[in-house]
């Protein structure tokens, strides 16, 4: 155990809680807005990563080209979703929202299953790969590659939410969508927005993934699993919460794997959950 | 006449504000004290400061001799304090016949003497015809008269009743008023917070009045009504009707 | 006026709480004679397979029931219980011959441990956060048991063949008949159960505080105390048929026993049928599981993931058209009857 080895883990669990935090960042907005969990948020990530593998596969277009296009078939379902599904439950009782979302994830992990096999697949020689080497730590490119970009997507959400007028509109759905529409907010188009937002964040995590994972169907249930603890972890309804949380969550998945034993990275994360729940419901940032 | 309650120097703050503060009032076994005070004055975390639904930051609350303080809900119900809330909360899915046993499940009879009971408090309440009519069939009115028979089914000496009158048509205030009566002729002392003023003044016994969270008058109604203090915090005058 | 309240009153006093409706035991009755007579009518080893398959995931259904639709606590990893039933029976099976009646017994203590260990943090989890900590727990089981050497990790366990003692060592080889009373019997005995805790001062507790807990602990309910008692009876339930299941495949490994995809059939299973009514999760197992089951002949290797797919789409139709499940299809009198 050397600390080139520890500062390796700590790095590679910095740049995995980048994507983290992208991924939680889009199921706290969808939850703030209307108070729904998104049980399907890892199905959505594995479609965003299939859809590039296809993509890829078909039109020979690298992840990087077909990312703006992952991102908006994604953004789009995200509206579909709403339009389809969402609005009907919006003010159902919370097991009929759980249900409902938790259905969705079933119907999409089996759709795939269905379509593709639960083969494993993934993107061969993408444009961008290989390690870069600094002071004695390998990095991965493809990783710090896909890190960066969901960074950068991130800043973009928060400037959007904090600076724009539809972010603002969304805040102010998102405190309470009644008095929203008093100011002329159409709360049904900022939830589908909320969607679609939410689901473009995975998409474009999920994209930038494809370069360097292997994608199968069941592939999102360990994604999703540790974007629920990051969102209790930064608070439901806190982007900024999404961001710290992620990259703990990055963290702890990493030193917990090198330090303890990586079969159990989960127990680690969810034993954090716990905690969390218990003792701070609220989590970091939230209401 | 013997003190059911006492409340003692009761404060709570949440985050910067005082919703409570150094609250000092004992309520007489047998009356009815009614609790007034302008939005935000305090009432409802009063209320569910004595429950147990909140914890004081200080002060003390001996109900029966007993300090209830840091008790819970259920705890604090078993001895002998029912309420209703102020944001109705009945069992949608549940009749009404089927409410009003759970309340009466509490004293610990059996099942078919808790139905037997129950059917007598609703029809006190008189909505006896409803017994079999889901919650949420149930109109505002209807729903205050389930909260105050659920209530009543625990068997409580101290009944605490969270604006009853709130948000119902006007023509079934005199209805309700007339229940409250009754359950008081039971031997049932009752605490009730009110906004509407002739309901008040013609209900209680003493009333406590609060505004932004500290006692400002504890009076019998006459004096309430002429009481500055209490003028002053209703901004323009009470709604003053003497009888 | 006086004269005719209290005449309602009397009338009202005389009504049962819970009126027995004997068209329904009639039906009840006959269904349990043709049930115990299907298999001398000589019945393929498929269809009394896919009877088994009914009973099993009636009992499983019914369990999460108690704990979804009684209770109101959405759990969404409850095939942990299950597991632990079928692993505790398997293991002292093979160990020490204990015979797997006493192994049940045996894994619905461990169950019911459980239960109470992972009930008591989670009391102060409701809704959401208690959902994702269920399905937390639920994976968290499976890697555990995934790398437990002493009960074969991964590859699981083998239960010996044994030809003698059927009924001591609870297998049977020859034929699935007695496999086949077996679960009807615990069937009849669960949904017994199932339909007295409704009726009784528990049910009447348990659904106060799924409708409303605030409103129960003011009516002298510990919510925290009636939580738990959900969780246990639950537990209990579901415990045996791990076991059960168990000496039924013969084999055992944590991919089956800790399935995800059990807790997703039993929670559509109830959702479909009706949650919070004692018939429900029977009416979505009637029509669930011989879909799922018939499916797999029918599409082979890629079966298991066709029926999925039905049951998600399902799920979502129920829940924007007919949340409250399809028993809420048939029509109100017979309904505030059978709910009974």
């Amino acid at each position: 155990m050397t600390i080139e080895i520890i500062i390796q883990a700590v790095i590679s669990g910095i740049l995995m809680g980048c994507i983290y935090a992208l991924i939680a960042a889009g199921l706290s907005l969808i939850f703030g807005l209307m108070g729904i969990v998104n049980f399907a948020h890892g199905e959505h990530l594995m479609l965003s990563m299939f859809f590039s593998f296809w993509l890829w596969t078909l039109l020979g277009l690298d992840p990087i080209f077909s990312l703006p296009i992952v991102l908006t078939i994604l953004a789009i379902s995200g509206i579909f979703t709403h339009y389809f599904l969402i609005r009907f439950i919006l003010k159902a009782k919370m097991l009929v929202q759980i249900c409902a979302t938790f259905g969705l994830s079933v119907f999409l992990r089996s759709l795939a299953q269905f379509l593709w096999t639960p083969d494993f697949r993934n993107v061969k020689n993408p444009l961008i790969e290989g390690r870069i080497e600094v002071a004695g730590i390998f990095i991965g490119q493809p990783q710090l590659f896909a890190s960066f970009v969901c960074l950068l997507s991130f800043l973009f959400l928060y400037l959007f939410i904090t600076k724009t007028e539809t972010g603002l509109a969304l805040q102010a759905t998102a405190q309470d969508y009644q008095a929203a529409e008093t100011l002329g907010i159409n709360s049904n188009k900022i939830f589908a927005l909320g969607w679609a937002i939410g689901l473009g964040c995975v998409g474009i995590a999920g994209s930038m993934m494809s370069n360097y994972f292997f994608i199968f169907p069941d592939v999102g249930i360990n994604f999703a699993l540790y974007a629920f603890v990051a969102v209790a972890l930064g608070g439901f309804g806190s982007i900024l919460g999404s961001l710290i949380a992620g990259l703990i969550v990055g963290l702890i998945e990493s030193l917990g794997g090198l330090l303890i034993d990586p079969s159990y990275k989960l127990l680690y994360v969810f034993f954090i959950y716990l905690i969390i729940v218990i003792y701070r419901p609220q989590g970091l940032f939230g209401k | 006449m013997s003190i059911i309650l006492k409340v003692n120097k009761l404060s709570k703050s949440f985050g910067g504000i005082h919703a409570n503060r150094n609250i000092t009032f004992e309520v007489k076994k047998g009356e009815i004290l009614g609790i007034i005070g302008p939005n935000g004055a305090g009432k409802s975390t009063l209320f569910d400061l004595i429950t147990g639904y909140t914890k004081p930051d200080s002060g003390s609350v001996i109900f029966n001799e007993q300090s209830i303080n840091n008790k819970k809900p259920h705890l604090i119900s078993k001895l002998g304090i029912g309420r209703t809330f102020q944001k109705l909360k009945p069992f949608h899915d549940q009749t009404l016949l089927e409410n009003v046993i759970v309340g009466a499940l509490a004293t610990g009879l059996s099942l078919e003497k808790a139905k037997l009971k129950s059917l007598e408090i609703i029809d006190l309440v008189d909505l006896i015809e409803k017994r079999h009519h889901f919650a949420k069939e149930l109109s505002t009115g209807q729903l205050k008269r389930l909260e105050l028979a659920r209530a009543m089914a625990t068997n409580p000496n101290l009944l605490m009743i969270d604006e009853v009158t709130g948000g119902v048509d006007q023509k079934t205030v005199p209805g309700l008023i007339e229940i409250i009566k009754k359950l008081n002729s039971l031997g049932v002392t009752i605490i009730t917070i009110e906004h509407n003023m002739r309901v008040i003044m013609s209900l209680s016994n003493r009333i406590l009045a609060l505004d932004r969270g500290k006692k400002i008058a504890f009076d019998e109604p006459k004096e309430i009504q002429e009481n500055e203090k209490v003028i002053d915090a209703y901004l323009g005058g009470v709604e003053v009707a003497t009888n | 006026m006086i004269d005719h309240t209290n005449l309602l009153l009397t009338e009202a006093k005389q009504e049962s709480l819970w009126p027995i409706n004997f068209k329904f035991i009639y039906i009840i009755v006959i269904a349990i004679v043709i049930l115990i007579l299907f298999p001398f009518s000589k019945p393929q080893d498929f269809h009394i397979h896919l009877m088994i398959m009914v009973f099993l995931y009636a009992v499983m259904s019914q369990s999460w029931n108690v704990i979804a639709g009684f209770s109101g606590q959405i759990s969404l990893g409850h095939v942990v219980f299950f597991g632990i039933g079928g692993y505790t029976s398997s293991f002292l099976f093979i160990e020490y011959g204990l015979t797997p009646w006493i192994g049940i017994l045996i894994g619905m203590f461990f169950s019911i441990i459980v239960a109470i260990l992972i009930g008591i943090p989670m009391l102060r989890l409701s809704g959401h956060y208690f959902a994702i900590a269920t399905l937390l727990i639920g994976f968290s089981f499976q890697i555990i048991f995934q790398r437990w050497d002493l009960i074969g990790a991964a590859s699981g366990l083998w239960i010996p063949l044994i030809w003698e003692n059927s009924w001591f060592n609870l297998q049977f080889h020859d034929s699935k008949i007695p496999y086949y009373y077996i679960f009807l019997t615990i069937f009849i005995l669960t949904y017994l159960f199932a339909w007295l805790l409704y009726k009784s001062k528990i049910g009447f507790k348990l659904r106060a505080i799924r409708d409303d807990p605030q409103a129960s602990a003011s009516l002298g309910i510990s919510v925290s105390q009636y939580k738990i008692i959900a969780f246990i009876i639950s537990a209990a339930i579901i415990s045996p048929m791990g076991s059960l299941f168990a000496q039924y495949i013969l084999v055992i490994d944590p991919e089956r026993m800790f399935s995800f995809e059990i807790s997703i059939i039993i929670l559509l299973i109830v959702v479909m049928g009706g949650i919070g009514n004692v018939w429900g999760p029977l009416l979505g197992t009637i029509i669930l599981i011989p879909l799922s089951e018939y499916s797999r002949i029918y599409f082979g290797g890629t079966g298991g993931s066709i029926d999925l797919l039905i049951y998600g789409l399902l799920i979502m139709i129920i829940c924007i058209f007919r949340p409250e499940g399809l028993i809420s299809l048939i029509p109100n009198k017979l309904i505030r009857k059978i709910k009974v």
